[in-house]
C-alpha cells in the first residue's frame, strides 16, 4: 500500500468510529421501559386481581392472564401496532411475556408468504426458538441438580 | 398498593433489559434467551418466588417469570415422578403459555398481512 | 476508447452519454424533500402486488420503462440491461426487467450496484457493443428488513447508526447519441476491510472504501476536491459522512465544503426519523434524478458520484466475518 492510502489499523478505526457514532439515548430509553414495562405488569395485575375475586387458585389465574397478555400482543403485532409500541418502549414491550408472543407473531405473519409449511411453520420459531431450547436445556439443569440436592 | 410494587418490579427488570440492549448491542432474541435462562436458574434457587409474593405480575409477566415458571414445573414434577420429571416437568409448566402463542401466532398469520414500519 | 490512467481509472476520449434518467419511488421516499425530482411514487409500497420482493420487481420494471419512454425509445432500441438488487440472487432485477426481453446481465455490488452499473455500461457503449444501454438498481425496505434483519412485525428498537433502506429503483440510459450530460471517466473500486462488523452502522463499514476510492481518483486524474462542485456518496449517512471527511482530512484533502450524501439528502431525518440516513441500492439510484436535473440545468458543470456498498451476507454477518466496502466512482460533467 502507498503513502496515500487508508493506512489505519483496524483497532485505530474501530476507536474513530466509536468516536463518531451518535450513542443511543439510554436515560431516555430506559425510562421509557421502565414506564411502559410497568404499565404491562399493572394490567397484569389487574386481570390477576379480578380472577382472584372469581376464587381461582393462583396456578391457573397466572396461566389465564399469561394467555391473555400473549393473544393481546398477538393481535396487536397482527395490526401492526406492536412495532409501533417497539420502538417507543423498547425492552418495555420486549421483556414482558408479550414481547415472547410478539416474537412468535412476528415471522409467522411475516413468513406466510413463503407457504404454510417451510414458511410460516418452519420459520414460527426463528426469534423465539432460542428462548424456548435454551429454557428448556436450563429447565432440565434445575431439575436433575434439584433429584440430587432436594 | 400491589399496582405499585408490580410496576416498579415489572419496570425495573424492563430497564434492565434496555441498558442490555443499549449498551452491549445484544439484539431482542439474545436478551429473551438470557432473561429466561437467568429466569430459570433463580427460579431453581428459589428466589423468584419471594419476588413474586413480593411483586405478584411484577414478577411473573416479564420474561424471567416464564423461566421461573420452568423451573418451578421441573421441581414439582422431580417431587412427583423423580428424576424423569427433570425431562417432563419444563415443557408441562410452559404448555399453557407456549400452545398460547401458536395459536394466536397462526391465528393472526391467517388473518393479517405484513405491514410496512 | 477509453484510456486507462493512473492505476485505477479509465478516461473516456469520446465521454458516454446519459441520455434520461428515471427513478419510481415508495411512500417515505415521496413524504421527503426530494419528492418533485422523482418521476413516479406510489401510494402503498405493495404496488399492487402480493408480496414485497414482487412490489420490488414493479419498481425496476417502472423505472426501466419510464427511461426508454423519456429517451423517446422503444425497448427495442436497448442493446443490453443492466441491474442489479439486495434480494438473494439478485431476484428483482431478473423479475422486474424480464418482460423487456432484452440482453442482461445481472449484477451485484450491494449499494454500489447503481455504480457498477454506470461503469459497466459506459464500457459497453464505449467498447461499441451497442447503441443504448439501460442501468439500473433498486431495493425496498421490507424486502430488506425481511432478508438481512427480523421480521417488520418485531418490535424493537433500531440502533441511531442504523439507516433506513429505500424503497424504490432508478435507472439510467446511456447512449452513443450525444447529450448534455456525459460521463468522462470512471475509478473503480477495491473492497476495503477496516474490521467493522456491526451490521447496524454500515456507514463505518463503507467510509474506508469511499475515501479509497476518492484517493485513487485524486492521484490518478491529478484533481482535488474544490475541482468538483459537488461529490455525491451513495448512502454513508451522518455516521458515514463525517468518517470520510475525517479520513480524507489526514491525507490532506478537505472534502467538507462540497460533499454530499445522497442517504443524507433522501429522507428528513429529524421529521421522518431515520437516525443515520437512507440507504440501499435504490438510495443512489433515485437520487440520481435529482443530480442528473441539476447537471442538466447547468447548476452543476462537473461532479463525482460514488455509489457506496457494503459488502457481506446474512451468513457471514452471523459468523461474526468482517462487513467490508466497496465503492465506485463515477465522473461525470456537463458539456460546455
Amino acid at each position: 500500500m502507498g503513502k496515500r492510502d487508508i493506512n489505519k489499523s483496524n483497532d485505530e478505526y474501530a476507536g474513530l468510529v466509536k468516536e463518531t457514532s451518535p450513542n443511543s439515548p439510554v436515560v431516555k430509553n430506559c425510562f421509557r421501559a421502565f414506564v411502559s414495562g410497568g404499565i404491562i405488569c399493572c394490567i397484569g395485575q389487574f386481570l390477576l386481581n379480578v380472577f382472584s375475586s372469581f376464587g381461582m387458585t393462583a396456578e391457573s389465574r397466572n396461566t389465564l392472564v399469561s394467555v391473555i397478555l400473549i393473544g393481546a400482543a398477538s393481535l396487536l403485532t397482527g395490526l401492526g401496532w406492536y412495532s409501533k409500541i417497539g420502538k417507543l418502549c423498547g425492552a418495555g414491550s420486549i421483556v414482558p411475556i408479550t414481547g415472547f408472543s410478539n416474537s412468535v407473531t412476528a415471522p409467522a405473519v411475516e413468513f406466510k408468504k413463503e407457504g404454510f409449511v417451510l414458511g410460516l411453520g418452519a420459520k414460527i420459531f426463528i426469534v423465539a426458538g432460542p428462548v424456548i431450547l435454551y429454557g428448556t436445556l436450563t429447565s432440565i439443569l434445575v431439575g436433575i441438580i434439584y433429584y440430587f440436592v432436594r | 398498593m400491589d399496582y405499585l410494587k408490580a410496576f416498579a418490579v415489572g419496570g425495573a427488570i424492563c430497564v434492565i433489559g434496555q441498558i442490555l440492549i443499549d449498551k452491549t448491542r445484544l439484539t431482542s432474541a439474545r436478551i429473551l434467551v438470557v432473561f429466561v435462562v437467568a429466569g430459570c436458574i433463580f427460579g431453581g434457587l428459589g428466589w423468584n418466588d419471594r419476588l413474586a409474593d413480593f411483586a405478584g405480575a411484577g414478577a411473573t409477566i416479564p420474561l424471567p417469570g416464564f423461566g421461573n415458571t420452568l423451573a418451578k414445573g421441573v421441581k414439582a414434577e422431580v417431587d412427583s415422578r423423580g428424576f424423569s420429571g427433570a425431562l417432563t416437568g419444563g415443557l408441562k409448566s410452559a404448555s399453557a403459555g407456549l400452545t398460547a402463542a401458536m395459536v394466536f401466532a397462526f391465528l393472526s398469520a391467517l388473518i393479517f398481512n405484513p405491514k410496512e414500519k | 476508447m477509453a484510456e486507462k490512467t493512473g492505476l485505477y481509472s479509465v478516461k473516456f476520449k469520446n465521454p458516454v452519454n446519459i441520455k434520461a434518467v428515471s427513478s419510481v419511488v415508495g411512500t417515505k421516499e415521496a413524504e421527503g424533500p426530494l419528492r418533485d425530482f422523482f418521476d413516479i411514487y406510489v401510494n402503498d409500497n405493495l404496488y399492487g402486488e402480493k408480496t414485497w420482493e414482487k412490489a420490488e420487481a414493479k419498481f425496476v420494471k417502472k423505472a426501466v420503462g419510464e427511461v426508454v419512454k423519456k429517451a423517446a425509445l422503444t425497448p427495442k432500441n436497448i442493446d443490453y440491461i443492466l441491474a442489479g438488487d439486495l434480494q438473494n440472487q439478485s431476484a428483482a432485477s431478473c423479475y422486474g426487467v424480464k418482460d423487456f426481453s432484452r440482453p442482461f446481465f445481472g449484477l451485484y455490488g450491494a449499494c454500489s450496484t447503481f455504480g457498477e452499473s454506470l461503469a459497466l455500461g459506459s464500457a459497453l457503449i464505449d467498447g461499441g457493443w451497442g447503441e443504448n444501454t439501460v442501468c439500473g438498481a433498486s431495493s425496498h425496505f421490507c424486502a430488506a428488513e425481511k432478508q438481512f434483519r427480523f421480521p417488520l412485525e418485531l418490535g424493537n428498537q433500531r440502533p441511531q447508526t442504523s439507516t433506513w433502506t429505500v424503497t424504490g429503483a432508478g435507472a439510467a440510459l446511456l447512449s452513443k447519441e450525444e447529450s448534455p450530460v456525459v460521463i468522462t471517466g470512471i475509478t473503480t473500486g477495491r473492497i476495503v476491510d477496516l474490521g467493522i462488523t456491526d451490521a447496524n452502522n454500515m456507514g463505518a463499514a463503507m467510509a474506508p472504501a469511499a475515501a479509497d476510492v476518492l484517493l485513487n481518483h485524486f492521484k490518478d486524474f491529478g484533481s482535488k476536491p474544490s475541482d468538483y462542485d459537488k461529490i455525491f456518496t451513495g448512502d454513508l449517512g451522518t455516521v458515514g459522512q463525517e468518517l470520510l471527511i475525517n479520513l480524507l482530512n489526514e491525507k490532506g484533502y478537505d472534502l467538507s465544503p462540497n460533499h454530499s450524501d445522497c442517504g443524507i439528502l433522501i429522507y428528513d431525518g429529524k421529521k421522518q426519523d431515520t437516525h443515520s440516513g437512507g440507504s440501499g441500492c435504490a438510495c443512489s439510484a433515485a437520487v440520481f434524478s435529482m443530480i442528473f436535473k441539476k447537471l442538466l440545468d447547468g447548476e452543476y458543470k462537473k461532479i463525482l458520484f460514488i455509489p457506496t456498498g457494503a459488502l457481506m451476507s446474512p451468513t457471514t454477518v452471523m459468523q461474526g466475518e468482517n462487513i467490508m466496502g466497496i465503492c465506485h466512482l463515477i465522473k461525470i460533467e456537463r458539456r460546455a
